[in-house]
């Protein structure tokens, strides 16, 4: 009996272990936590758009989902659209602010804690420098752009660009 | 003729004669050594200096003489550094494949940043644009792309510039020892030394050295005055040039001009030898690969797979 007991606690331990690493370690290759807020630029609003409560803050909260057609209705969702909805990331309580699933409130700021609910690797990476654009000294103070900054939230993907002009070919070349 | 044959003669004469003095030059002998090495040091010392061997108060004039003359030509302030390596740092440089979408916007911050001539037109970074199928093959390779937009389906992007190898071949073969790798490991290149024999170009199996045909234009008021003296400072006609990591930025903490520059963050930089540095995050958890791994170069320039 008693060299059972002894081997269960040891598992327990060891399970407790195992959950406690993955948990909440820190971010590989970089020094900070997850916790941390993080300094990031202003979020890219449309114009006059924020805050949300100048217009909502009157309103009652409606709760179905829907086709927006009053105001809103230039917002063409393209990001899970089968699954998503507005109030799944924007917050019905507190119109000026976001939530996470775990219904913990989090400003516009610090939206890259929502992205990365579902998106856990690119934050990771993100956070480590490595999903992103970063400017600063490689070896000092460093910017980070928000998730928003490159990806609209409502259509995530990275719009194509204009390429700038091929190189001169060298002159005698053939196409 | 009979002077000659008789000269060994003596020889054994005077050991003879003076046997403790045998390994003693003969007044005559140690007169001629004694021209000879002046007139050596005076051909040396007296003609031009390469960069690594001029004294520091030397160099420091001649980079004023540099920027008074640049200034001249240019009508702007131009300054001339020869700011140091930093210790325990060795630059590395890390490339997304899958995020590269190919709209050449390093290759004109780059020129913009390291004064390339616009006419001839020398670009240090070429974007190949490569077949899905194919993988990374320069056989197939297009630089000449120009779609509406990018990217084009089927297609990815690999830019290619100075991989800064640490078994660089060009260095190897360069005969006046005008290019060679610095402690922070840019490949640099002296243009006052480079006599323009364009071996280096031969020797790099990447197309990562450019030569300067022509005398290198660049539009009045388009110059960036902040040059540094092994990096991106107004070249001559006839001398090779290089990417140097933008040895005038990163030199100084600053990322290189690409980098910042990349609208999708593709590009990565940082001291390899720093266990914290996003370059070694990427090294120890993406794919990563190196271009003609097979030749032994060991660049310094790392390609990954984020996804």
């Amino acid at each position: 009996m008693k060299p059972i007991a002894w081997a269960l606690s040891l598992l327990a331990a060891t399970g407790v272990v195992v959950v406690a690493a993955q948990g909440g370690p820190p971010v590989q290759g970089g020094t900070q936590r997850p916790t941390e807020r993080l300094e990031v630029p202003p979020p890219p609003f449309t114009e006059g758009i924020f805050p949300c409560s100048a217009c909502h803050a009157g309103m009652k909260v409606n709760r179905t989902r829907r086709q927006l057609t009053d105001m809103h209705a230039e917002i063409a969702l393209t990001h899970d659209a089968e699954h998503r909805w507005c109030l799944d990331c924007h917050d019905a309580e507190n119109r000026d602010m976001l939530h996470l699933a775990s219904g913990e409130r989090l400003s516009f700021d610090e939206s890259y804690r929502l992205c990365g609910q579902c998106h856990g690797e690119k934050y990771r990476d993100w956070r480590a420098g490595v999903h992103g654009r970063r400017t600063g000294d490689w070896n000092g103070h460093k910017a980070y752009l928000l998730c928003a900054n490159c990806h609209n939230p409502h259509q995530p993907r990275f719009k194509p660009l204009e390429p700038k002009p091929a190189p001169a070919p060298p002159s005698g070349r053939r196409k | 003729m009979d002077e000659r044959a008789t000269l060994p003669a003596p020889a054994p004469a005077c050991e003879a004669e003076r046997p403790a003095t045998r390994s003693r030059l003969s007044r005559r002998e140690f007169a001629s050594c004694a021209a000879a090495a002046a007139a050596g040091w005076l051909m040396t010392a007296c003609g031009p200096k390469r960069l690594v061997e001029i004294p520091r108060d030397r160099l420091k004039s001649q980079l004023r003489d540099l920027e008074r003359e640049y200034s001249r030509t240019f009508g702007t302030a131009v300054t001339v550094a020869d700011t140091p390596a930093i210790p325990d740092v060795l630059f590395a440089y890390a490339l997304d494949i899958s995020r590269c979408i190919g709209c050449r916007q390093c290759v004109y911050a780059c020129v913009e940043e390291n004064n390339q001539s616009r006419d001839p037109q020398v670009h240090w970074i070429t974007v190949l644009q490569m077949d899905k199928d194919k993988g990374v093959d320069f056989s197939h390779a297009d630089p000449y792309y120009q779609p509406k937009e990018v990217p084009e389906d089927g297609h990815f992007y690999v830019p290619v510039a100075c991989q800064q190898c640490r078994n660089a071949p060009c260095t190897k073969v360069c005969p006046t020892g005008a290019t060679w790798t610095e402690p922070d490991g840019i490949v640099v290149v002296d243009y006052d030394w480079c006599i323009g024999c364009r071996y280096c170009m031969a020797a790099c199996p990447y197309g990562a050295r450019h030569f300067n045909w022509g005398e290198p234009t660049i539009p009045a008021g388009q110059l960036n005055p902040k040059t540094h003296v092994l990096g991106n400072r107004p070249r001559p006609k006839g001398v090779v040039e290089k990417c140097t990591f933008c040895i005038q930025r990163t030199r100084n903490g600053r990322y290189p001009a690409c980098v910042e520059v990349c609208p999708v963050g593709a590009r990565k930089f940082g001291n390899l030898l720093d266990p914290e540095s996003e370059i070694r995050y990427i090294i120890e958890h993406k794919r990563v690969l190196v271009l003609k791994e097979d030749l032994n170069t060991v660049p310094k320039f790392f390609y990954f797979y984020a996804t």
